[in-house]
């Protein structure tokens, strides 16, 4: 059911589509048992468009990424669902077709620009690698296309720094490599893992502007993989919230900030610290840890968490619904805003008065 | 920026950490350059307060951090703690010194012996100091992982078994176990998820009202260092821009810098559109051969020619905000004045 309401309303929406996941499942063997990293996960993405993909460590964010682009290891993985990318079916390509798309059509940055680039190897030779074997550009002129790269991704002195190693250049610095690396082929759909994480906020404001500029620029969808609401609001179309591997809601982005359904996107963004709270401000905080994947809770994966769960939330897994707003779709059967939620709430706020008083 | 001055240091009898231009310097291997960590900063810390350092990777705010405990001891300038200055000590004083002040770490996994079992861990200072009987620290241990919230019936498992916020509970845990006046924390929720990051936050709030701690919170993200600090401490190269309340320099920041530093912060708010144009343009000069005068004049969008010449003093712009600017964002008659 939740598939077919996702679908029916992609089908609505304009045939511009770049990238379609549909029931979208990676397991990785473990001695334990089968992880179920990804485990349903249908959405798709229109050219030159944003999404940002959010969800807390060990969501599945970073998996459901790296799984569409083909990176993860054969021999452990079990993956089922389709992955349609400029409508062709990639979902069973091997390596080596995939291959062919590396670069050329997806590429992606990374979250620790310390280790994604070669350290025994010179800035210039990484960007103008993919130009000369993929584009199949003279050696001259993939360096002519390098430092040009490497004057768009905001690095002043392109020619020198084309001769020097990672080693000699700041974090933020990388990062910017990292991204002309990724952009030298003009993908047309770029992931972007936690790529700032790693990076100080005035880096990261910087990285995050260059990535939104390069976007708009080159029309490049891009999915934008963070655990921070903060980062995405100012500069995704879209935002996918990911749960313990499934998608939990999907909205436009101003759609989802002013009308959140599903009580675990309240709970991320009030767990940030909010500048213009006075000092001191109680955070509010999830309780609990997410679920380990290899045997998921039954019924609604976040209701053991939930200060909203009913009896219900733990038999009975919600479907992915759509909301009154076009296309926003929440998996809840107590969203934020009903009946249900409103009674479960003054129960706490009950509970908390009482506590307080005692 | 980023001047030197002392003028908004309390009375020494008032404050419990009173540090006066303290300067780090590390030599460059046999090159005779040498990197300016910190240099001469001064800032104190009142008893029970908690007092935020903040700024970019390479500021000298850990470098700060770690010279208060002597880790290694500063190259010049004074740390007096509890009226003791620190800054002569050796050996056996300096270890006696560091049961009142205990520090936690950036990475809580790696901070935590991965072969031995959290009760050991925890127990370690008490063993050291030879503090009670085997009971009694068995006791106070678990009393101390439950006021962490760890479940002291897990105490036998090792820290790959916990999560990075539970592995920082057990640091905390190790830090508070032989009762330390004073606690620094040093980056300690920036490795940490969100949601996680709020429970150690509230977590530390709850452990300074229940043991009377006083705090140093280092980080670079200004919105966590906002909901933990009364007062809060901009660093720049290795200098020290603007002291002030935690409300009044988010409400009106007088350093360009600081003002800079506060728009970087994403805010979960997508009808705020995020404007490329206030960002600090470039990269941080080296700290082995800073800018003259104000250090952050190369990057400051303000900088003038005096701000070359003359280094810019901490001073009094009302309220007990402090700013090292010539000409700073708010204060009657300050640009005037220059």
């Amino acid at each position: 059911m939740s598939r077919q309401t996702l679908q029916s309303a992609q089908r609505r929406a304009d045939s511009a589509t770049l990238l379609e996941v549909r029931d979208l499942r990676t397991h990785f063997r473990s001695p334990r048992g089968l992880v179920r990293a990804v485990d349903g996960v249908t959405f798709s993405l229109a050219r030159g468009k944003a999404l940002g993909v959010v969800g807390e460590s060990g969501s599945g964010k970073t998996v459901l990424s790296r799984s569409i682009m083909g990176l993860l290891p054969k021999r452990t993985t079990v993956r089922s669902g389709e992955v349609i990318f400029e409508g062709l079916d990639i979902s069973n390509y091997g390596a080596k077709q995939m291959r062919d798309l590396w670069g050329t059509e997806m590429s992606m940055i990374f979250q620790d620009p310390m280790t994604s680039l070669n350290p025994v190897v010179k800035v210039g030779r990484q960007i103008t690698e993919s130009l000369t074997q993929r584009l199949d550009l003279p050696k001259d002129q993939a360096i002519d296309t390098a430092r040009k790269l490497l004057g768009d991704v905001g690095i002043p002195e392109p020619s020198r720094r084309l001769n020097e190693y990672p080693y000699q250049l700041s974090g933020g610095m990388r990062q910017r490599i990292a991204i002309a690396v990724a952009l030298a082929c003009g993908p047309t759909l770029l992931f972007a893992d936690e790529p700032t994480t790693a990076l100080d906020v005035t880096v990261q404001a910087q990285i995050l502007d260059l990535l939104d500029e390069q976007r708009r620029d080159r029309n490049m969808a891009m999915i934008l993989v963070t655990h921070d609401l903060g980062v995405v609001a100012g500069r995704t179309d879209e935002i996918a919230v990911m749960y313990a591997g499934k998608l939990v809601e999907k909205a436009p982005t101003r759609a989802l900030f002013a009308n959140m359904k599903m009580p675990y996107t309240e709970a991320l963004l009030r767990s940030i610290p909010k500048m213009e709270d006075p000092s001191h401000t109680r955070l509010q905080v999830i309780g609990g840890r997410p679920p380990d994947l290899i045997s998921p809770p039954p019924g609604c994966r976040f209701a053991p968490r939930c200060p909203y769960a009913q009896e219900r939330c733990r038999v009975e897994e919600p479907p992915l619904v759509e909301a009154e707003t076009p296309d926003h779709f929440y998996a809840c059967w107590y969203p934020v805003g009903s009946p249900e939620w409103a009674n479960a709430q003054d129960r706490l706020n009950t509970v908390a008065n009482v506590g307080g008083g005692a | 920026m980023a001047g030197t001055g002392t003028a908004h240091l309390h009375a020494p009898e008032e404050a419990m950490l009173r540090v006066e231009n303290l300067t780090m310097e590390f030599p460059v291997g046999r090159t005779g350059l040498k990197v300016h960590a910190v240099s001469g900063i001064s800032f104190d810390v009142l008893p029970g307060e908690t007092l935020g350092l903040v700024g970019e990777s390479g500021c000298g705010k850990s470098t700060t951090g770690k010279a208060l405990i002597q880790l290694p001891a500063p190259t010049s300038g004074s740390v007096r703690f509890d009226g003791q200055e620190l800054s002569g000590l050796k050996g056996e004083g300096i270890r006696k010194l560091r049961t009142s002040m205990q520090m936690i770490f950036q990475d809580p996994i790696s901070s935590l012996n991965p072969r031995r079992k959290v009760r050991d861990i925890v127990a370690e200072p008490l063993h050291i100091w030879n503090i009670g009987t085997q009971d009694e620290r068995r006791k106070r241990v678990d009393e101390v992982l439950e006021t962490v919230g760890i479940d002291p019936n897990n105490a036998d498992r090792r820290p790959h078994q916990f999560s990075g916020g539970q592995c920082q509970r057990i640091s905390i845990a190790r830090a508070l176990v032989i009762e330390p006046k004073l606690l620094i924390c040093d980056e300690p929720v920036s490795a940490l998820d969100v949601s996680v990051q709020a429970q150690v936050l509230n977590l530390l709030e709850d452990l300074k009202a229940k043991y009377g701690l006083t705090m140093i919170f280092i980080a670079h993200d200004l919105a966590v260092v906002k909901n933990v600090s009364d007062r809060v401490c901009v660093m720049y190269l290795g200098k020290v821009c603007e002291v002030a309340r935690s409300d009044d320099l988010y409400a009106r920041p007088a350093h360009p810098y600081t003002s800079r530093l506060l728009t970087s912060i994403p805010v979960p708010d997508p009808n705020i559109k995020p404007d490329p144009s206030l960002r600090i343009q470039g990269e941080l000069p080296s700290p082995m051969a800073p800018p003259s005068g104000c250090r952050f004049r190369t990057r400051c969008p303000f900088a003038q020619e005096k701000c070359a010449a003359e280094e810019p003093q901490l001073r009094d712009i009302g309220l007990g905000h402090y700013v090292a600017c010539h000409f700073p964002l708010v204060g009657a008659g300050s640009a005037s004045e220059a």
